[in-house]
């Protein structure tokens, strides 16, 4: 090699470099540019594997020296090309891919949605959750009945004059008249009593069935929530108390209740029970009272030893008041464009 | 039932204030339907006398009345009705009255004629609850002065009761007036009694055969008769009350009735003169007073002329129509009687003929309630019949049947049991004896005579319920119970509301067909009703079927939908099913089922993956056991050996041609009380393998009719401990796979816990899975 090696050549050399890299449009020109400078065959590269020849010691040291600042700097303008390259790069991309977000939006509102709970069962969750932070579990039942347990253990002998206070579904049977659609969720009262130990803390919510022809505020098939308090020790006095934090649970604390006197074959004494909304109007909400001795008999418990209350309301008029539902026959259309209207 | 306040005023000091009683009546339980005030003059209706009239050429349905109204001035009114001429005095509207009813009178007539006023009836002024036309007032009644002056009519207000079962005593005016004498703490002074002079006695035999039914039967003779019209303000109650008059012997009755709940009937005593009390002879008739022949049942209960055995009524429901009393009926056997409730309620549905009278009897009236009764009725007929004289004694005649006063104890510690109140004994007396429960302190015990108008009350609660009652609800207080329960959701709950999150979060609605089902509609989707249940006394038809399916139901929705053009129809339901089970109670399940329009079998097992991963469980396609209703080549059944749990697949393309339903329609369908009672078990933590990992991919050929899940679980198999997972990524028909079969690939993941795998590890391992995929009927695709 007949190049001598001196300071000038490598900074002709390390300029030279600086100066393609600089012009390179890509990272693969980068990086050949930078690799025809620094390789084994590069000017640079060539210059250091030379470095030997130089006899002076003290001067090889120096170039030494020189001809590695000069490989950084080659390769840190390298970096610093390749850098700006991709940013520049990235900034096309950018400018390329805008979208509308808010076309996306519109786009995915029609293909995609979340489904919905029926209004019912939105209205049955929450009426569980408040009865649970009040302590009570949830119960649930058969919806087709045994006339014992629909009627008869609820101190409603065959023929039972009060049977009449409900329009009863009969089921074919060998027996005629002993299978029922259940008209209320009571009978899971007795089935609850049978079953579980006392103290019996629960709700029961579910389907019941009347012979009534479809209107505005009346469905043959319909939903109800049944309350069942057995302990030692429990009054009317309790059942006030209860219905009063269920309202302003469930209504708001500046609702309130009322209990007035009514009539039920299983419950004695026995109350309707109204919410006063903070306007002062009334809601009738449904019917309560202590459990009658003889249907705690029934469940097979000692009425001198426990005593109880009991409470049902529908769960319908609940969903149907909720969202300012009209006809109540709306809400089990099954009509798509009525279900997705309620989140 | 109506109440009258006035009635109510005259038996007891009650307020006159209408609000006040209607809150009192709602607090003693007596709910107040509805609040009627009556008789209130209305500014501008003022008497007038009709001159002449004439018809309308074009509407022979109206009458131009021309009228006098006292001031000179003549005016003309259009009027619908027919029974006014020339002479009447009538009621007239003069033009902006404000009628009870809201509307103003205006100028608008008919037919381009003005109307000058309205004539009214007695229903527009509010003063009947029946008008057979115009109100015609007295012919010698002065012009331009108020009807109601006219007619002596005052104010008074009518209540519409919704009595509870637990109250026969309510059904009269009596019972309703004790409760609020007690409420109010006044005065009951109950009916005003004047029975003039007494007879001498004219005792009736009385003969009781029916005595279960029948347990007391007495007979009152009244002579001095002489039928005629009621006075008017008797008429007038009878008429707010809801009953027509009809002369003053009946009306008598039927207000004595109204007031005091007992029913009596009045016979003529000439031509009744002894009774039998008997059940119906097959095929016996009588016609009762609504002209209606009716065959008699044998357990109906007859009132007989013993001297003929001849029916005058049957018991307790209504009266025999030749036995009436008649215009020269001078003499009265008038009837009370005791029957027993339920005989007299199946005769009425029997018979469809629910009277005055038998609702008050199927209820329970007071078995002592007849003397006073009699003494009112005569009180009452003494107004029109000067002569009138009631012959003592009253006939009598009891059975076993008749209840008689029973007395039992009310503990004070019973009450603050109950009721969460302590009252002293005495207190407890106090809020008795006012309503007629004669109570007497024994010690901490009160001893209580039940009156025998309240068969309601048997046992100590039911008293308790008397003393809570008017104690008053509302004084009572709140307490809460110190609950040592916790609140919570059962595990089959907490995984019903899970799925239901999942569902909505696949967007799928949820729907709520009835369970009811049309005979028909289960075989339509290719389902058997050979296990169904049907309702006895359906209302309709359609809806006579209990479902042991949700599919029909869903189906019926998707169908609707898709019929309105609704865009994205995919519903879900979870409800019970009935079919017919060893019991007389059906097998009852709680099911799922999820139905996508548009949307093949992909959707459905997307949906099962999603259940299966969110409850923990899982199940086997059998594809060899096709569902009943489903695509019988897209479909299987989800089974736990021979268990099954549900099905994934399509709607069968014949039921939804049958339906008329274009597209798919996917179908998953689960049996949720098997898998919401499954508990599975916390998932426990291992650690995370960090040594490197291989993947292996592997594609077979195997024919369509070989389970992919085969082959999968036998490489998965083959694969041993150091798989990770083996996924299917990719499945290929078409060249280069022979017709009828396909291409499955998979991708296995290999690691070993302790070092990175060898290449001779991972090549057996691969041998293990072409054999192992091979006997499972897969070639590896070369």
């Amino acid at each position: 090699m007949a190049t001598e090696i001196t300071s000038a050549t490598i900074s002709a050399a390390v300029n030279t470099a600086l100066a393609s890299i600089s012009a390179a449009q890509s990272e693969e020109d980068v990086r050949a540019v930078t690799a025809s400078v620094t390789g084994k065959k590069g000017e640079l590269g060539g210059i250091k594997s030379q470095l030997g020849t130089v006899a002076d010691i003290e001067e090889r040291k120096i170039l030494g020296q020189a001809i590695n600042t000069a490989l950084s700097t080659v390769s840190a303008a390298a970096d610093e090309r390749m850098q700006s390259l991709q940013m520049q790069a990235i900034a096309h991309r950018v400018a390329s891919e805008r979208v509308d977000v808010s076309e996306l939006a519109l786009s995915q509102r029609s293909s995609g949605r979340r489904g919905r709970l029926h209004l019912v069962t939105q209205a049955t969750e929450r009426l569980e959750d408040v009865f649970i932070g009040l302590g009570f579990q949830i119960a649930e039942g058969p919806e087709v009945e045994s006339d014992f347990y629909n009627f008869e253990a609820l101190n409603m002998p065959p023929s039972h004059p009060a049977r009449s206070m409900w329009d009863t579904l009969f089921v074919e049977s060998d027996r005629e008249g002993s299978v029922v659609l259940r008209t209320h969720t009571s009978p899971v009262q007795i089935r609850v009593m049978q079953e579980w130990p006392p103290p019996i803390y629960a709700v029961m919510p579910g389907r019941v069935f009347r012979r009534d022809t479809p209107d505005a505020t009346h469905m043959p098939v319909f939903h109800q929530i049944e309350g069942l308090v057995i302990d030692k020790g429990i009054t009317f006095a309790h059942l006030a108390g209860t219905i009063e934090a269920f309202t302003k649970a469930f209504f708001g604390s500046d609702f309130t209740s009322r209990l007035r006197p009514s009539y039920f074959p299983f419950t004695e004494p026995s109350a309707e029970f109204d919410i006063r909304r903070p306007d002062g109007t009334w809601i009738e909400l449904g019917g309560c009272g202590m459990v009658h001795p003889r249907v705690l008999r029934a469940g097979g418990l000692d009425p001198d030893e426990w005593s109880g209350f009991a409470f049902g309301f529908g769960i319908d008029r609940m969903a149907k008041e909720r969202h300012g539902v009209q006809d109540l026959r709306d809400m089990y259309s099954n009509d798509v464009r009525f279900l997705e209207q309620f989140a | 039932m109506k109440v009258l306040l006035s009635v109510l005023r005259e038996l007891a000091a009650i307020p006159s204030d209408p609000e006040k009683v209607a809150l009192a009546l709602n607090n003693l339980g007596l709910a107040v339907d509805g609040m009627d005030e009556v008789g209130t003059p209305i500014p501008g209706v003022i008497s007038a006398r009709i001159l002449r009239t004439e018809k309308h050429p074009d509407a022979d349905k109206v009458t131009r009345c021309f009228v006098d109204a006292g001031d000179g001035q003549e005016r003309h009114v259009w009027c619908g009705a027919n029974n006014m001429g020339p002479g009447d005095v009538v009621p007239l509207a003069t033009i902006g009255t404000r009628m009870p009813d809201g509307r103003e009178i205006s100028q608008r007539g008919i037919l381009g004629i003005d109307s000058e006023g309205m004539l009214c009836s007695d229903i527009e002024l509010g003063i009947s609850e029946f008008a057979e036309g115009l109100l015609i007032l007295p012919a010698d009644a002065p012009l331009g002065v108020s009807p109601f002056e006219i007619l002596g009519i005052e104010h008074d207000v009518v209540f519409d009761l919704d009595l509870t079962r637990n109250r026969p005593d309510c059904w009269g005016h009596l019972g309703i007036a004790r409760d609020l004498a007690a409420y109010f703490a006044v005065p009951f002074r109950g009916p005003r009694i004047d029975v003039g002079k007494l007879g001498k006695p004219r005792p009736v035999p009385i003969t009781i055969e029916a005595e279960d039914e029948c347990g007391l039967f007495t007979v009152a003779s009244v002579s001095g008769v002489q039928v005629g019209p009621s006075p008017d303000w008797m008429a007038r109650r009878l008429s707010l009350l809801g009953m027509r008059a009809i002369n003053n012997v009946v009306d008598a009755s039927n207000l004595v009735m109204l007031e005091l709940n007992q029913p009596t009937h009045a016979y003529d005593s000439d031509v009744v003169t002894s009774f039998l009390i008997r059940t119906a002879r097959e095929g016996e008739k009588i016609t009762t007073l609504d002209e209606q022949e009716r065959a008699l049942h044998v357990d109906d209960v007859l009132i007989c002329n013993a001297a003929t055995d001849q029916g005058v009524g049957i018991a307790g429901v209504m009266g025999d129509l030749h036995s009436e009393i008649t215009s020269t009926t001078t003499s009265l056997s008038l009837e009370t009687a005791w029957f027993s409730p339920d005989p007299i309620r199946f005769a009425a549905q029997r018979h469809g003929l629910r009277s005055e009278a038998s609702v008050r009897f199927e209820r329970g009236v007071d078995p002592n309630g007849y003397e006073l009764a009699v003494q009112r009725f005569v009180t009452l007929l003494r107004e029109t019949c000067p002569d009138l004289v009631l012959h003592q004694e009253i006939s009598v005649e009891r059975t076993h049947s008749c209840p008689t006063s029973s007395s039992l104890a009310v503990r004070s510690s019973e009450v603050l049991r109950v009721l969460g109140i302590s009252l002293t004994p005495q207190q407890i007396a106090d809020l008795l004896n006012p309503i007629g429960y004669e109570s007497v302190v024994v010690g901490d015990d009160v001893s209580v005579v039940i009156p025998t108008w309240r068969p309601d009350s048997e046992e100590e609660v039911d008293i308790i319920e008397e003393v809570a009652r008017h104690y008053g609800y509302d004084k009572i207080g709140k307490s809460l119970p110190k609950s040592s329960v916790h609140g919570r959701l059962s595990n089959y709950q907490a995984r019903r509301r899970l799925l239901r999150r999942v569902l909505v979060g696949m967007g799928l609605d949820e729907a709520m067909p009835s369970p009811f089902l049309a005979p028909g509609d289960l075989v339509r989707i290719g389902l058997t009703e050979d296990d169904v249940l049907r309702i006895a006394n359906p209302l309709v038809a359609e809806e006579s079927v209990l479902r042991t399916s949700l599919r029909a139901g869903l189906l019926r929705a998707i169908q609707y939908n898709l019929s309105h053009r609704a865009p994205q129809i995919a519903l879900w339901e979870i409800g019970h099913i009935y079919p017919r089970g060893e019991n007389p109670l059906p097998n009852e399940t709680e099911q799922l089922c999820v139905l996508v329009a548009n949307a093949g079998v992909e959707s459905a097992v997307e949906q099962w993956n999603m259940i299966a991963d969110a409850l923990e469980v899982g199940a086997q396609l059998d594809q060899k056991r096709i569902p009943n209703g489903l695509h019988p080549t897209r479909s299987a059944t989800l089974a736990r050996g021979k268990k099954v749990v549900g099905v994934v697949g399509e709607i069968d393309p014949v039921v939804t041609a049958r339906l008329g339903i274009e597209g798919r329609i996917s179908c998953l369908e689960l049996d949720l009380t098997t898998l919401l009672n499954e508990n599975p078990k916390p998932l426990q933590a291992r650690d995370v393998n960090k040594n490197p990992s291989s993947d292996l991919d592997l594609a077979f050929v195997t024919p369509d009719d070989v389970p992919a899940q085969d082959i999968h679980r036998a490489i998965k198999q083959a694969a041993g401990k150091h798989l990770v997972f083996c996924e299917l990524f990719d499945v290929y028909r078409g060249p280069g796979v022979d017709a009828g079969h396909r291409s499955l690939a998979f991708r296995l993941r290999l690691q070993d816990s302790h070092a990175t795998l060898t290449d001779s590890a991972i090549a057996q391992i691969q041998e293990q899975c072409i054999a192992a995929a091979k006997k499972a009927g897969a070639e590896l695709r070369s």
